[in-house]
């Protein structure tokens, strides 16, 4: 019970934390703040959401009610971002990604119907093998945020694929970047 | 008769693969040093034309190795029978240490080659040789005779006679690809392929006998490993446990395997008895560890491990029951060193060495600590070493395309196994196959 606690501490943090990243598509939802966007100046609205409990709560509920499974096809929603980008040989997920994780993570959790594929990769530096076991354990870091906020890891299933799959076929930072990633693929909705 | 037997067996092994070799193979780097050397064109006893030109595949081979520079077809004296008187000075004008001649007869539906390498600043046969042999063994016969030629004259073994293995990839306008899994003769001709899939093919390993090749394949849509006969295509999943199921490497004795699994949620080394298929754990840690390759005593493995926060390659003792002592870092040189393999005598190691942003092929010596960095590309990957240590096939990028190249370990000589079109990767070059 007490774990329980915690994770909704944790969901309910990055909840809040959410609202920071992803403002400006949360915006035309966002009805209070939004009107006064509209009138006043971007930037005035921008501080105001910036420092705005209300508007951070707000949005929260939004996104509360969106979480019906309609929300994965929302692109408005958090749950429209489905990759996750890596730094070089690291598995370590940015503050932001965590928080969109979260909500992935409820999202999961409210359907137990629903099973996602956690997909990871690895640009081609170094060596196959290596980056087959890198990819994994990228894969295992999403997985691991995901179940320990209430999902059931029975739902989700890890696959390392390494620098088989690439999106970006450039040889250069540029295609990397875009290689090192996590893809969550939604099925059973 | 052990040679005969062994030639056959292969021949049955490409019986339906004579189409046209499709990896092509340029010689990229110098020969400095290396020993002149004339091989007559070999004279021929039959009807027609003789199944191959045996004398242009030995010229080829001894140029590639790095260690001779074989004279040019122009400046070739004569032909010369087996028998015929040799003009010894003339042959010894074109600068050439050593000449080889030999004959091609036919014999019924086969053939017999004689060959003899004769030493021209002593006017004496070194060696001599009678080879019989079919259609489909003229390469091979070939190869044989440069092994011959070779061990004769620098006292190590040739490995001409051997073949490699590799990965090509195909993509497709509609973003599907196609691999395919290929074995070819160690000079790129004879290619069969011997598994074709949509999925993601990687790290094939030959059995120590030749017999059998271990692989990763994606077909099921996640990683696992296959054994494979090569001459009857029967296949068998010998590693589909929840997770990663990868980096297989056979024991010198043919009867395990070192595999890379996750089953219990980080990739740690086992070893796989394929008898019965007991499953023994050899490192437990929270980094990654991979791509495992036996010692040629098949008493210790080296690995690639992130356990110091970097991959590096480390070396573990393997007993019957598990791992023998706690695995010692090997590698100190370099951010990045990973996917080792043991030289066929045991005393080196070749690895990718990352250094700087780029991942170059190096050798370390393990008695002295010794890394030498072989190659100047920016994205090399799977060294292997060839049967007699000589030298080492890998793959990297040219012109944005993957391509396999190889390089003596004194790094003098290069060579480069391209395809006309698509990329090829995952080289392995095979043991001598014993049979």
């Amino acid at each position: 019970m007490k774990r329980l606690n915690t994770g909704l501490l944790l969901l309910a943090a990055g909840l809040l934390l959410l609202q920071g990243c992803t403002g400006p598509q949360q915006r035309p939802e966002d009805v209070p703040v939004e009107e006064r966007s509209i009138n006043g100046d971007q930037q005035a609205a921008a501080e105001a959401e910036a420092e705005g409990a209300a508007g951070a709560e707000s949005t929260a509920m939004a996104m509360a009610g969106e979480f019906s499974v309609e929300a994965l096809n929302n692109p408005d929603s958090p749950l429209s971002k489905r990759v996750f980008y890596f730094a070089y040989d690291s598995s370590d997920l940015s503050p932001e990604d965590q928080q969109r994780l979260a909500a992935h993570a409820q999202f999961i959790s409210l359907h137990p119907d629903i099973s996602v594929v956690v997909e990871g990769h690895a640009d081609e530096r170094g060596t196959r093998e290596y980056n087959l076991a890198l990819s994994e354990r990228r894969a295992r870091a999403v997985e691991r945020l995901i179940s320990v906020q209430g999902a059931s890891r029975e739902q989700l299933q890890v696959i390392g694929f390494g620098e088989e799959r690439p999106v970006a076929l450039g040889r250069d930072e540029a295609s990397w970047r875009l290689n090192r990633r996590v893809e969550l693929l939604y099925s059973g909705y | 008769m052990q040679r005969v037997l062994h030639i056959f067996c292969f021949g049955l092994l490409l019986w339906g693969s004579l189409a046209q070799a499709r990896l092509e193979i340029t010689v990229a780097g110098g020969a400095e040093g290396a020993l002149p050397i004339a091989v007559a064109d070999f004279a021929w006893q039959g009807e027609g034309t003789p199944p191959e030109n045996i004398a242009a595949i030995i010229r080829a081979d001894l140029a590639r190795s790095g260690r001779f520079a074989p004279l040019s077809d122009d400046k070739l004296v004569a032909q010369v029978r087996p028998g015929q008187k040799i003009d010894f000075s003339r042959w010894k004008e074109t600068g050439s240490d050593h000449l080889v001649i030999g004959q091609v007869q036919q014999q019924g539906t086969g053939y017999t080659a004689n060959f003899q390498l004769f030493d021209l600043l002593r006017g004496e046969q070194v060696t001599g040789y009678s080879i019989p042999f079919s259609t489909i063994q003229a390469r091979r016969v070939a190869h044989k005779i440069s092994d011959i030629l070779y061990e004769q004259l620098t006292g190590e073994p040739g490995a001409f006679a051997t073949h490699v293995a590799y990965v090509t990839v195909d993509r497709r306008a509609n973003k599907t690809a196609s691999y395919k899994l290929s074995i070819a003769d160690a000079d790129g001709f004879n290619e069969q392929v011997i598994l074709t899939s949509k999925q993601p093919l990687l790290s094939p390993a030959w059995s120590p006998d030749g017999q059998r090749m271990a692989y990763v394949s994606f077909e099921q849509g996640r990683s696992e490993v296959y054994v494979q006969d090569i001459a009857s295509g029967k296949r068998d999943a010998v590693a589909k446990f929840k997770g990663l199921n990868s980096a297989p490497a056979w024991s010198p004795d043919g009867s395990r395997l070192a595999l890379t699994l996750s089953k219990e949620g980080n990739p740690d080394i086992y070893v796989l008895h394929l008898q019965d298929r007991r499953l023994v754990r050899i490192t437990r840690s929270y980094a990654i560890d991979t791509e495992a390759n036996w010692s040629p005593d098949g008493k210790s493995l080296i690995f690639t491990s992130d356990r110091g926060g970097r991959p590096q390659i480390y070396r573990v003792g393997v007993g019957r029951g598990g791992p023998e002592g706690r695995p010692q870092r090997i590698t100190f040189e370099g951010r990045y060193n990973a996917r080792a393999a043991f030289s066929p005598d045991g005393k080196r190691i070749t690895m990718v060495h990352g250094n700087g942003g780029t991942f170059r092929i190096a050798v370390l010596d393990l008695a002295t600590n010794n890394l030498r960095v072989l190659t100047q590309s920016r994205l090399d990957e799977s060294p292997s070493f060839a049967a007699n240590g000589s030298m080492i096939i890998f793959a990297t990028e040219v012109n944005g395309r993957g391509v396999l190249e190889a390089v003596s370990v004194d790094g003098r000589a290069h060579q480069r196994l391209g395809l006309r079109s698509g990329d090829v990767r995952e080289p392995a070059w095979s043991p001598y196959f014993q049979y």
